[in-house]
């Protein structure tokens, strides 16, 4: 077999691509594949910017990355996973003990994939979701932010559809095709998760999307990056590297705009929402609609509180908890019981079930530490301004689709309502309409000028990669 | 519990029966069964009144081999007791009911399978039996009987014909008495009932008005009468009188720790993944058939018995396709030659067992396979076939169809394994006849749905390793079901029911506790005490 595709040069990695014809010959029907897929699904009218980006070259601590000017469709999508650890074991679960396996074992091979499928169909998803927020960016910076998410998202398909091409021969390269050919949003082949077919509207959108939604998937990949399956593993942790900066887009993005509405408000002391929009920001209230939104679909992310599917993948040693290897514990969690939440006699109660059954839920409370401490970090940024007002995280059993507290109808305080009470409450609690109409008549035009930034959105600390704010992050061309 | 770790031997020879006398005159070959009580296969039970264990059906298997191949001869076969007003009185319930579940259910099998062997000589060898009852007998005994295309029972005023495993075992015959009680005999369902549920069964005319026997014959007219039946039935058969037998010598076979040697066959266990790789060589002529098929036969008979748990068999080829095409060929052409027909029957039996053994089959065709024509049968009849798609210019795996494929060798259901695979479908059944002789490349035997799938060489090793591991891990029970319900399809017939009654009602009763409890009535059969039943009807 010859092939047309240079490797090293082209696709930076660490796996003996060179060598590794399995992987060549997926890849020489994949990567065109791909390449289609941008082309018609990647950022709008990007094709020909030259953009300040990264790339991943290495595992190496120091210097993994590189930073220049890239024509994104040029992107090197590599293949990188961390450096075995000599001698790593299954960690938990019934085959505790055994060697991490090398190769897929037979018997868990469905489920592998099925993980696997899951996690790689979110990475191009939310590229999908994301492809018209460049029109209206509120500066290069964020521009060059959101088109870094959105190749290294990129990337992260290329780590999933890796796995698939090396470890599960022809069902693999169907399912690496039937990833491009999945479409967010859409009606007869949507993507496999809820939220990845929700739009992302407007640049708060995204913002709370890389916060809330993104950190999901930090948590998904922490918890395969403890997986019995190597190489799953190591492609995981690598991503967690990646995935980092996505967070860091988000919470400094929704952290921007908070900043900027509380000067604003501070400058010009008003708290009326209505009085914060005639003057050009979003309003805090506003924030929080979004907020709940956000937070409420990704909850919902992590599955069912009882999930049979969870115990399986953790007993079988496919999938851990989060930070695994650092519980104190017997890893078997065969006697353990944990507490999820749900609703009886009207109140929201918490109920003792098998801990091999609330791995989801597990993970789920792991992440809401994780964000209510990003939340208070905003907070922070509204009382240096001297506003009273706070966001706040809502009540677990909110707006939920999925699980226990899917069909109730819960406030964001915690109360359970009837379905009459909660709707009249809805437009308080979520972004309606009006909301979505308001944020986005503020983002009609992309602002260009190097260092200049929307009026909503306050500038950042400092720029990408020691280059100063007003740095040129995006070259139109 | 009856332990299978001391191996089972299905190779015996005349020298070494301890059950069976058989004397031949002329064209009739009497078989008497005169079991000795001390010789049961395993220690703690003794075989009473010519009852019976593996060990005792191990050589009726072996006596009708060779009334097969040595005895040319013989057109009628008479099966009758030594023993004084005992014909037989079935399996051994004190063995039963100390044996394994598994133990039970492969004896049950096998017994099953040389009854079945015994309709098919009837069908197909020309070689007809009388089952000459001169004295009581009993479940199995009765099953044996039903099993003779004569059932001929003394009148002595005592001895009478039953299936008394209902009443007295709390189980039903297990060797396709029901069955062949209504699909065979056409016994009215409302005396079936009866006769089933009467632990003394039925004797005399009343016997005979019940087609539960063909005929009544006074004690001292009953040799005679048996005599000139034999006779009779002999005289129609199509066997040669004057051909010369064909020795059926031991076979070369080496057994050690994880591998069984024959000639052709070639059993490899890998104990860890619970699978035996079986690569059978092909045979080049008449003779090499014969002894490859009863190789074929004691490996399939060695693994179902002594290695229970490798539950997996992946079946491997070797040798030059189109030798054995022209040797199919020259089967095929010579049916009336006993001899050729008797090495297809053994064949066919052999082959049929392949398909009620309850074990995953896969076939793996490489480059220097040889499934071809006979050695195809055995990609049929697994439950997958992987080929390896090798590159252009490096050698190919290859299948090819030879005549034997389209109907010589048929299921147990009747049905050839072909028709079965594509639901009778004579469109494609007839297309695939065109190409007898074609070597099918990977793509084509693909396209023609004669293989599962054909991975390249790049993700061959991963696949199998990944099918064969997923395989093994599944429940080895749910897989047993399964299995039998995919291969035989729509197509039933006698033997298919009998099987799959077996495995459907039997098996349950075997392991409730009704039967098999402490209280169970196969447990406490001959103690004295009383079985105690869950009156709750399931």
């Amino acid at each position: 077999m010859t092939s047309n595709i240079d490797y090293i040069d082209k696709i930076p990695n660490n796996v003996d691509l060179g060598r590794d014809r399995v992987l060549q010959r997926a890849l020489e029907h994949w990567q065109p594949a791909y390449m289609g897929w941008w082309y018609d699904m990647g950022p709008n009218e990007s094709h020909n910017y030259d953009v300040y980006l990264r790339t991943a070259i290495s595992v190496d601590a120091e210097g993994w990355a590189v930073f220049d000017y890239v024509k994104m469709p040029q992107y090197r999508w590599g293949i990188f996973l961390v450096p075995p650890t000599q001698g790593r074991e299954v960690n938990f679960g019934v085959n505790k003990g055994q060697p991490a396996w090398q190769d897929v074992p037979g018997e868990y091979r469905s489920m592998l994939r099925r993980l696997i499928v899951t996690q790689g169909d979110t990475e191009p998803a939310s590229v999908e979701q994301q492809r018209m927020l460049g029109m209206c960016a509120p500066s290069l910076y964020d521009l060059r932010n959101i088109y870094q998410v959105n190749v290294e998202e990129g990337r992260h398909l290329w780590a999933m559809v890796y796995l698939l091409h090396r470890y599960f021969g022809r069902d693999g390269r169907e399912e690496a095709e039937a990833l491009l050919d999945r479409r967010s949003g859409d009606v007869d082949n949507p993507r496999i998760l809820g939220a990845f077919n929700e739009p992302t509207p407007d640049w708060l959108a995204f913002y709370m999307f890389t916060f809330f939604t993104d950190r999901d998937g930090k948590f998904q990949l922490s918890s395969l990056a403890e997986s019995g399956f190597d190489p799953l593993a190591r492609t995981c942790r690598f991503m967690l590297t990646e995935e980092a900066h996505h967070m860091f887009v988000g919470e400094t993005g929704v952290g921007r705009i908070v900043q900027r509405t509380a000067e604003v408000m501070a400058e010009h002391r008003v708290d009326d929402p209505d009085h914060v929009r005639a003057l050009g920001v979003i309003d805090l209230q506003t924030v929080q609609r979004y907020l709940n939104f956000h937070y409420s679909v990704t909850l919902d992310l992590f599955g069912g509180d009882v999930s049979s599917n969870a115990a399986s993948f953790y007993t079988t040693g496919l999938k851990g908890r989060y930070e695994e290897t650092k519980i104190q514990d017997d890893h078997q969690l065969t006697d353990a019981t944990y507490k999820v939440g749900t609703v009886k006699d009207g109140r929201v109660i918490d109920e003792e079930i098998p801990a091999l059954n609330a791995l989801n839920e597990r993970l789920r409370d792991d992440y809401i530490g994780e964000v209510q401490a990003g939340v208070d970090r905003w907070n922070k940024t509204i009382e240096k301004s001297g506003i009273p007002f706070r966001l706040t995280l809502p009540h677990k059993g909110f707006h939920r689709q999925i699980g226990n507290f899917a069909g109730q109808f819960i406030s964001p305080g915690g109360d359970v309502l009837t379905a009459g009470q909660w709707n009249a409450k809805r437009d308080e609690w979520l972004p309606g309409q009006a909301d979505y109409t308001f944020v986005q008549a503020m983002m009609t035009g992309r602002v260009v000028e190097p260092g200049k930034f929307a009026n909503w959105i306050a500038p950042p600390r400092r720029g990408i990669h020691t280059q100063p704010i007003d740095f040129e992050y995006v070259r139109f061309n | 519990m009856i332990e299978t770790r001391e191996l089972v031997d299905y190779q015996v020879n005349p020298t070494t029966y301890k059950h069976w006398r058989v004397s031949y005159d002329g064209r009739v070959a009497t078989v008497t069964m005169d079991v000795a009580e001390e010789g049961g296969l395993r220690p703690g039970y003794k075989l009473k009144l010519n009852s019976y264990d593996l060990g005792v059906d191990i050589e009726l298997h072996d006596i009708l081999q060779r009334i097969r191949f040595e005895h040319p001869e013989v057109g009628a076969v008479v099966i009758t007791s030594a023993k004084n007003r005992i014909f037989c009185s079935g399996a051994n319930i004190y063995m039963l009911g100390q044996s394994s579940h598994a133990w039970k259910v492969n004896f049950c099998k096998f017994t099953n399978e040389t009854r079945n062997g015994i309709e098919d000589a009837s069908e197909h060898s020309g070689l007809k039996f009388i089952a000459a009852c001169n004295g009581t007998t009993a479940g199995g005994g009765y099953e044996l009987a039903l099993a003779c295309d004569e059932i001929i029972l003394v009148d002595d005023r005592s001895s009478a014909v039953s299936l008394p495993e209902v009443p007295l075992l709390g189980v039903l015959p297990g060797t396709g008495g029901l069955t062949r009680l209504t699909d065979k005999r056409r016994v009215r369902r409302d005396h079936a009932d009866i006769f089933c549920t009467s632990p003394d069964g039925v004797k005399g005319t009343r016997a005979k008005e019940w087609k539960l026997v063909d005929e009544i014959v006074r004690t001292q007219e009953f040799g005679e009468f048996v005599k000139k039946r034999a006779a009779g039935l002999a005289e129609q058969s199509d066997r040669p009188a004057d051909a010369q037998g064909v020795t059926l010598a031991p076979l070369e076979r080496t057994i050690e720790a994880n591998t069984v040697r024959y000639r052709h066959v070639d059993v490899a266990i890998d104990r860890h993944l619970r699978a035996a790789t079986i690569t059978v060589t092909a045979p080049a002529n008449i003779d090499a058939m014969l002894q490859f098929v009863r190789e074929l036969d004691d490996a399939i008979l060695h693994l179902r018995t002594n290695e229970l748990d490798i539950g997996l068999w992946l079946f491997k080829t070797a040798g030059d396709a189109n030798t054995l095409a022209r040797l199919d060929q020259y089967i095929v052409d010579h049916q009336d030659d006993w001899f050729v027909r008797e090495v297809l029957g053994m064949m066919r039996r052999t082959f049929q067992r392949l398909e009620v053994s309850s074990r995953s089959m896969f076939s793996i065709v490489m480059p220097g396979s040889c499934f071809a024509g006979t050695l195809f049968e055995i990609a049929l009849a697994s439950d997958r076939v992987y080929m390896l798609e090798t590159e252009e210019g490096e050698p190919a795996a290859t299948l090819m169809l030879s005549p034997i494929n389209f109907g010589s060798l048929p299921m147990v259901s009747g049905q050839s394994r072909l028709a079965a695979r594509f639901y009778d479908d004579a469109a494609t059944i007839d297309g695939l006849r065109e190409e007898i002789g074609t070597p099918f490349a990977p793509p084509e035997a693909v396209s023609l749905g004669l293989v599962t799938d054909a991975p390249d060489a790049l993700d061959w090793d991963d696949e199998l390793r990944q099918a064969i591991e997923s395989r093994v891990a599944l429940s080895p029970d749910a897989l047993t079901g399964m299995e039998a319900n995919l291969r035989f399809g729509p197509s039933e017939n006698q033997a298919t029911r009998v099987f799959g009654r077996l495995s459907a009602w039997q098996n349950w009763i075997f392991i409730r506790p009704n039967a098999t409890g402490e209280k169970g009535a196969l447990k406490v059969y001959g103690s004295g005490a009383q079985p105690k039943f869950d009156w709750d009807r399931v």
